[in-house]
């Protein structure tokens, strides 16, 4: 156990352990990120990362190449968020349900069309999927290197989008427009921005991301189907996004705190078969409320997150 | 005319749920099977056989239990998302009261096991609703990532300490007979459990409508600020609707152990605390529509096993449908009969009808906000 201290490759591979395991949860957690934002709570993260996993599956079943998977897979996440986007911002029904209600009709839908889709094969099949790519030179780096720049070309993906999102969201006319919308929508509206159209927008986006992080979880590690393949990590991604302050950085560094945390249990039991195994399952879970109890200071939501918006409404 | 639209319109849930039956069907065909054999066979195994009916009421009482948890906090604004794990806990205490206490008169020892399953479905509760009342913490997250921190208790329960010896799956040893729930249809599985909660259920209606505490809670779920200045503690009102809704969630677990199962299972509740969101929604946060709202979702749930048995579809068609129900429900709350294209021609009609009679007569004064009725199209024509 404690050799992930000295030995630098146990460090390495713990590290890329970490890393491979948060991913999924910082695709989700981005899209929540922008979602709320946008002063919409997004609790159907959960579904959209479903989503994108069998979405995954079914592109790259069909064309052979994970190319296509993640085509799909953002394609069925965007069509989760539209479902919540309608509900919610067109219709004004409660986010929380709204949002229930995808995870169910995901867990449920997935399960049914991989049985058709797949004919029983859809746990016994292994799809073409992303091999990790050598960044020359960044690899090379001791430790670090092998670890964040010998992976596959979704978490360079991720890299660019975490870069991306901090700039959109803090530099760009569009990214203060978002900001402003989830606290303030009257305002935007009163600017002659569209508030409707800029949430439609920042959901819809965010489901596509959560799907992306069902893609990545099929066609980067596991290679095929399986029902509630997504097993609570949308759930993760939302403490996350508190946890990093909805800024995408934070939740980057929160969605590693937790893969770290997922890591050790792994290593852990592993390590310790006469520890009953639920110990250690149940630590991310355990350290993600620790970590929002043990916030400094208080998290401040954007204040119009949960609201539906009315233009007529006083 | 306006009666039947406004008919139509009061009934929209029902026209809701037929729509996600309408959905549900395309994806029944999408199987390779007949949708109308199928719902035959699901409804009529669910509602209108002997056994059919007990498996349905055996579905319900959790089902019903969970539902009045998530309600009961809901009223006071807050989202218990934590059912599931709420349910585990309440069974893993009652199973520990049914296997560890000594000898006593049955009635009085599941009096107690009841007792220790709202404990323990309380204080699992008690977590978020400290958090939510003191740090203001999101109780949705708390208590969804509470619930697998209890699945993994039981898990380890009844895979250690509580094992049975030599069982082949983690199961704790049997409760003893005299702890068994009476049975309320002869030869059935059908246990006391949904009497229990349909008694419960009108209790809540009754504390919500005519009491000063049912009162209370409204008013901190409607108005938090209002409630404060009028002197009510919004935080102690926090932590006792969550850790109530808890210990009703609780009582859910306890009765599948005293009632059906007669043992802590590993991973026994098929998502209980999930559906039991679905059911407070449907409700419409009314404990007594939760009630048959309840019975439709246990409905079916028994029926799916029946439909796959007899037609072949899988049972996960089930929670598309329940999935769709409540999509279709929500959206069909936005529509309302006061703001639709049906109501609109019909104030037209009245106005018009006015407007012919002011020929006659002197038009008579309109009501504050209403246009006189000659002016309307011009008003609406400057609007555009």
């Amino acid at each position: 156990m404690i050799d992930i201290l000295t030995d630098p490759t146990q460090l390495a591979d713990f590290l890329a352990t970490s890393l491979r395991l948060s991913v999924p949860i910082i695709f989700a957690a981005l899209g929540g990120v922008l979602s709320e934002r946008s002063g919409v709570f997004n609790i159907g993260l959960e579904g959209m990362l479903l989503a994108g996993c069998f979405g995954a599956a079914v592109g790259a079943y069909f064309f052979g190449t994970p190319f296509a998977g993640v085509a799909v897979g953002m394609f069925f996440g965007l069509l989760g968020a539209l479902i919540l986007a309608y509900l919610s911002i067109t219709l004004g029904v409660s986010q929380i349900v709204s949002g229930i209600a995808i995870n169910m009709l995901m867990l449920g839908l997935t399960a049914f069309l991989s049985r058709i889709v797949f004919e029983g094969q859809a746990n016994t099949m292994t799809l073409s999927g992303f091999k990790p790519i050598a960044i020359p030179l960044l690899s090379q780096i001791p430790v670090l290197g092998p670890v964040f720049f010998n992976q596959d070309l979704l978490v360079y993906v991720m890299y660019a989008m975490v870069a991306g999102g901090l700039w959109l969201m803090y530099r760009t006319r569009w990214g203060l427009n978002v900001r402003a919308v989830g606290e303030n929508p009257r305002a935007v509206d009163t600017a002659g921005i569209s508030v409707v159209g800029l949430r439609y927008a920042c959901v819809l986006t965010s489901g596509a991301i959560a799907g992306l992080g069902g893609c990545y979880l099929v066609l980067s590690q596991i290679f095929l189907f399986s029902e509630h393949m997504s097993a609570g990590k949308g759930f993760i991604a939302l403490a996350a996004v508190i946890l990093g302050r909805w800024n995408p950085l934070g939740a980057l560094l929160a969605c590693l705190l937790f893969g770290v945390f997922d890591a050790l249990q792994l290593r852990l039991q592993f390590a310790n078969p006469e520890v009953p195994y639920q110990a250690f399952v149940i630590l991310p879970y355990a350290v993600s409320i620790l970590a929002l109890v043990g916030l400094v200071g208080k998290p401040t939501p954007p204040a119009a997150v949960g609201i539906p918006y009315k233009r007529e409404a006083k | 005319m306006p009666g039947l639209m406004r008919l139509l319109y009061a009934t929209k849930s029902v026209w809701a749920i037929l729509a996600a039956l309408v959905v549900g069907a395309v994806f029944i065909l999408i199987a390779g099977s007949d949708p109308i054999a199928a719902y035959g066979a699901l409804f009529t195994g669910a509602f209108f056989e002997y056994h059919g009916i007990a498996t349905t009421l055996v579905k319900m009482s959790p089902l019903l239990l969970a539902g009045l948890a998530v309600l009961l906090p809901l009223r006071a604004g807050l989202f218990n998302i934590g059912a599931e794990g709420q349910i585990y806990l309440g069974a893993l205490f009652a199973a520990m009261a049914a296997l560890y206490l000594p000898v006593m008169p049955g009635w009085i020892h599941i009096i107690i096991c009841s007792f220790a399953g709202m404990v323990g479905g309380g204080l699992w509760a008690l977590i978020p609703a400290y958090l939510k009342a003191r740090h203001n913490i999101n109780e949705v997250i708390v208590t969804l990532l509470m619930n697998y921190i209890g699945i993994n208790l039981v898990s380890y329960a009844t895979s250690g300490p509580m094992m049975e010896e030599g069982a082949p799956y983690p199961y704790s040893a049997e409760i003893p007979e005299s702890l068994w729930l009476p049975h309320i249809l002869p030869r059935t599985d059908a246990h006391l459990g949904v009497v229990i909660g349909l008694v419960i259920a009108m209790v809540m209606y009754y504390v919500f409508q005519r009491t000063s505490l049912g009162y209370s809670m409204n008013a901190v779920g409607s108005n938090p600020q209002a409630a404060r200045y009028a002197g009510m503690s919004v935080r102690r009102h926090i932590i006792w609707s969550l850790v109530l809704g808890g210990a009703l969630a609780g009582l859910a677990g306890t009765y599948e152990v005293l009632g059906l199962k007669y043992r802590l299972f590993h991973a026994f509740s098929a998502g209980y605390g999930y559906d039991g969101i679905v059911v407070a929604f449907l409700g419409g946060g009314h404990p007594l529509y939760a009630a048959a709202a309840a019975l439709f979702l246990a409905g079916l749930r028994s029926g799916a096993n029946i439909m796959q048995r007899a037609v072949g579809v899988p049972t996960t068609v089930v929670d598309t449908i329940q999935g769709l129900v409540v999509i279709f429900v929500a959206a069909s709350l936005a529509f309302r009969f006061e703001r639709s294209r049906w109501a609109e021609i019909w104030r037209r009609r009245k106005s018009l009808d006015r407007a012919l009679e002011g020929e006659v007569a002197p038009p008579p004064p309109t009501p504050s906000g209403a246009q006189p009725a000659g002016a309307k199209p011009a008003a609406e024509n400057a609007e555009r």
